[in-house]
C-alpha cells in the first residue's frame, strides 16, 4: 500500500534542546495509528512539523503519490492539501456562531476574492446542518460558540475538522476532559473515520488507545522508540523502562 | 427564498435613513439651498466630518474586524487629498494664467506650462513642473491616482509587513513610522507638492467658479454622504458573509484560521489595502471641502486620532466607527472653535480651546477602561444585550481579539 505520508531522518533543535532527533514516521491512507509517549518526547512537535508550524533543521516531509515537499509549504497550503488538525483545547471562534464556524470549515475554494462572493447555497446549509447534528449540536447552530460547554466545543471542533473533508487527521489528546460515555462516543467516531482517511492520535490515556486497538507507535526523546501493536510495544523492555514502568 | 442583504443587515437600512436625513435637512437649512439657517461653512463642516465617518469605517474594517491596529490609515487619507488637489491646483492655476494672458500673445504649450509650474511652485523658489505632476492636467488621470497612489503604497508595505508576520504592537509602530516618514518627506520642498506649504485653495473648483462657494460645499456635502453610503454598504457586505467571517476569525485566533487552509496574510493584505482605497477616497472628497492640505495633516497623530474615534464610537461594528468619528470630530469643532463657554473655576479659569485635548485624551481612557464598547454600547444597553459571562478572559488569544466587555452574548 502506498504511503500518504512519509516523515524522514527529522531532526529539529530548540536553543540547543533537540526536540526531535532523526525522527522517521509514515502511514497509508486509510490507517488508524495513536502515538503515545512520556511528556517532552515529542509528540508535539511532531504535529507542529507536519502543519508547517516549525521548520525541521534537517529531514523530509512528504505528502501523497506525488511525493510533494510538505516543507516548502506554510500552514495554510498544508492544510488547503488535505491535512486537519484538532487541538488539545478546544479552540473554536469563540464570536461566531456554531453556524458560522462550521460554514467556515466546509471545503471550499479559500482564496480572499472566492470567498468574499461566496454565498452558502441550499447544499452547504444542508451540509452544516448534518456535521453538527453529527456531533450532536443539531439544535445549537445559532448559538455563539463561546457559550457552548467546553465537550460540546470539542465535538464542534471535531466537527470543523470534518467539514474541511481531509485526507490526514491528527488528533492531539481528543479524550482530554471528556466523560467516559463522550471517550467512547469518541473512539467509535476515530475508528469509523479511518476507514476512509488516515488518522494520527497523539494520547496519554493507555485505556484510550486500548479501545481504539490500532498500531502504536511511542516516541522517546524525539525519536521512535517501538512501534507495532500495543501489546507488543507494552511488552518491550525500552518502552517499559521510559514509559510504562514509572 | 433567502432574505435579502438589507433584511439581515437592519442597521444598514437605518444608517442609510438617518443618513438621508442629515443631508436632506442640512441643505434645506443651507445658504444655498433653504433657510439659510446652517452657514456654508457649517455645510463645509459637516460635509468634511461624513468623510471622516467614511475613514472611520476603514480604521473599523480593519481594526475593530480584522484586528489590526493600523495607526497609519490617515497617510493614505493624505495621499488621497494630494492626488486630487494636485488637479485642482494646476486646472486653477491654467485658468488663472490663461485669463492673465488673455489679448496678449497666444502661448506655446510649453510656455503655458512653465508659467503654471512657476505660479505653482515660485512659493519653494522653484520653476519646474516635478515628474510627479505628470498628469495634474489630466482630471481622470488624477481621480486614478487617488485609488492607484495609496492603493500600491498599502499593497507594498502590507506585502513586506504581513508576510514577514509582523502582528500586533510592533505593525501598529511600523505604520506609525510609515506614516511619520511620509509626512517628513512631503514636509521637503524638493518632495515636488510644495513641502510645508501643501496645496492650497482647493475649494475653488474649476469650472465651478459661477456656482459659489454656497452650492458647491452643498454639492461635496451630498458627494461625502453619497460615497459614505456606498463605503457604508461595501464595507457591510464584506463583513456580513463568509469573509467576514474569516476576518473576525483572524482578529480573535489567526493561527486557528491558518490550519482551516486560509492564508491569514493574503487576507491581510487585501483588507489593508481595501481600506487605505476607501481613506483615500475620502480625503480625496475632504480636502476640496477643508481648501487646504499639507503635510502636517498625515502627522502620526492624525491617524492616532482616528483609532481614538473608532474606540469611542465602538469598534467592530460599522456604525459605531461613524458615530464616534462625527461625535468625537463636531464636539472638537465645537470646543477648538474657541464657541465653547469658558470653565471659571475660582482659581483658574478652564478654557477649552487648550484644555479640549486633555479633555479627549481622558475621555478615551476613561472608555477604554469603563465602557469598552464605547458609544455603541448605549445600543446594546437599550436592546438589552450583555456582555458574556467569561471571567475575564478575550474571546481568542490573538493581540486584537475581543475582549470579554466588548462582546455581545
Amino acid at each position: 500500500m502506498s504511503q500518504l505520508l512519509e516523515v524522514s531522518g527529522v531532526s529539529v533543535t530548540f536553543d540547543g534542546f533537540r526536540a526531535i532527533n532523526n525522527l522517521s514516521f509514515s502511514i497509508g491512507e486509510a490507517e488508524l495509528r495513536a502515538i503515545i509517549g512520556p511528556n517532552g518526547a515529542g509528540k508535539t512537535t511532531f504535529m507542529d512539523i507536519v502543519t508547517g508550524k516549525t521548520k525541521p533543521d534537517e529531514g523530509r516531509v512528504l505528502w501523497g503519490e506525488k511525493s510533494q515537499n510538505l516543507l516548502r509549504m506554510n500552514e495554510a497550503q498544508i492544510a488547503r492539501i488535505g491535512i486537519g488538525r484538532k487541538f488539545q483545547r478546544p479552540t473554536v471562534f469563540e464570536d461566531q456562531s456554531v453556524a458560522e464556524n462550521l460554514m467556515m470549515a466546509l471545503r471550499a475554494d479559500r482564496g480572499p476574492w472566492s470567498v468574499l462572493f461566496w454565498r452558502p447555497s441550499r447544499g452547504d446549509h444542508f451540509k452544516v446542518e448534518a456535521l453538527a447534528s453529527q456531533v450532536g449540536l443539531g439544535d445549537q447552530l445559532a448559538r455563539k460558540s463561546g457559550e457552548l460547554s467546553h465537550g460540546q466545543k470539542q465535538w464542534l471542533e471535531i466537527g470543523m475538522l470534518l467539514a474541511q473533508e481531509p485526507k490526514l487527521l491528527l488528533v492531539d489528546e481528543p479524550a482530554a476532559g471528556m466523560t467516559l460515555a463522550e471517550r467512547e462516543q469518541t473512539t467509535a467516531l476515530l475508528v469509523e473515520l479511518a476507514k476512509t482517511r488516515a488518522v494520527v492520535v497523539v494520547e496519554h490515556d493507555m485505556d484510550f488507545v486500548r479501545r481504539l486497538g490500532c498500531k502504536v507507535t511511542v516516541l522517546h526523546e524525539g525519536s521512535v522508540l517501538a512501534e507495532g501493536s500495543l501489546d507488543h510495544v507494552t511488552t518491550n523492555r525500552q518502552v517499559i523502562e521510559v514509559y510504562l514502568g514509572r | 427564498m433567502k432574505p435579502g442583504f438589507l433584511a439581515k443587515n437592519p442597521s444598514v437600512l437605518t444608517f442609510l435613513l438617518v443618513l438621508a436625513v442629515v443631508t436632506l435637512g442640512v441643505t434645506f437649512l443651507s445658504e444655498a439651498y433653504g433657510s439659510g439657517v446652517i452657514s456654508t461653512s457649517m455645510v463645509k463642516t459637516l460635509g468634511k466630518t461624513l468623510c471622516l465617518c467614511l475613514i472611520a469605517i476603514a480604521m473599523d474594517l480593519i481594526w475593530g474586524y480584522t484586528g489590526i491596529l493600523s495607526l497609519g490609515h490617515f497617510a493614505f487619507f493624505g495621499l488621497g487629498g494630494y492626488m486630487v488637489g494636485m488637479w485642482l491646483m494646476y486646472a486653477r492655476t491654467r485658468e488663472i494664467v490663461l485669463s492673465s494672458a488673455a489679448g496678449v500673445l497666444p502661448m506655446t504649450p510649453q510656455e503655458l506650462q512653465d508659467a503654471i509650474a512657476t505660479q505653482i511652485f515660485g512659493v519653494v523658489g522653484s520653476s519646474d513642473l516635478p515628474l510627479v505632476w505628470s498628469f495634474a492636467g489630466s482630471l481622470p488621470m488624477q481621480l486614478l491616482l487617488v485609488v492607484l497612489v495609496p492603493g500600491v503604497l498599502a499593497f507594498l508595505f502590507g506585502w513586506f509587513a504581513f508576510k514577514s508576520r509582523v502582528t500586533g504592537v510592533y505593525l501598529s509602530i511600523l505604520t506609525q513610522a510609515m506614516t511619520l516618514a511620509l509626512s517628513l518627506y512631503l514636509f521637503q520642498n524638493d518632495s515636488g507638492l510644495r513641502g510645508n506649504n501643501g496645496l492650497s485653495g482647493l475649494q475653488n473648483i474649476p469650472g465651478l467658479e459661477a456656482a459659489g462657494q454656497d452650492a458647491v460645499s452643498v454639492w461635496f456635502l451630498w458627494a461625502s454622504a453619497g460615497a459614505l453610503a456606498l463605503g457604508y454598504l461595501a464595507v457591510a457586505f464584506v463583513v456580513s458573509g463568509k469573509f467576514g467571517s474569516v476576518i473576525r476569525g483572524i482578529r480573535d485566533d489567526e493561527a486557528r484560521v491558518r490550519f482551516l487552509g486560509y492564508s491569514v496574510e493574503t487576507y491581510k493584505l487585501f483588507v489593508f489595502t481595501l481600506t487605505a482605497v476607501i481613506a483615500a477616497i475620502a480625503g480625496a472628497l475632504y480636502y476640496p471641502q477643508a481648501g487646504i492640505i499639507n503635510p502636517a495633516e498625515i502627522a502620526p497623530i492624525a491617524s492616532i486620532y482616528l483609532a481614538v474615534w473608532v474606540a469611542i464610537g465602538g469598534r467592530g461594528r460599522i456604525y459605531g466607527a461613524v458615530v464616534g468619528a462625527a461625535f468625537v470630530s463636531l464636539v472638537s469643532t465645537w470646543f477648538t472653535g474657541g464657541r465653547a463657554p469658558d470653565l471659571p473655576l475660582g482659581f483658574y479659569t478652564v478654557k477649552w480651546v487648550d484644555w479640549w485635548s486633555v479633555l479627549l485624551g481622558l475621555s478615551f481612557v476613561l472608555v477604554t477602561l469603563f465602557a469598552p464598547k464605547g458609544l455603541a454600547g448605549l445600543v446594546d444597553l437599550l436592546e438589552g444585550l450583555r456582555p458574556p459571562k467569561r471571567g475575564g478572559t478575550p474571546l481568542g488569544p490573538s493581540e486584537g481579539s475581543l475582549r470579554e466587555e466588548e462582546a455581545v452574548e
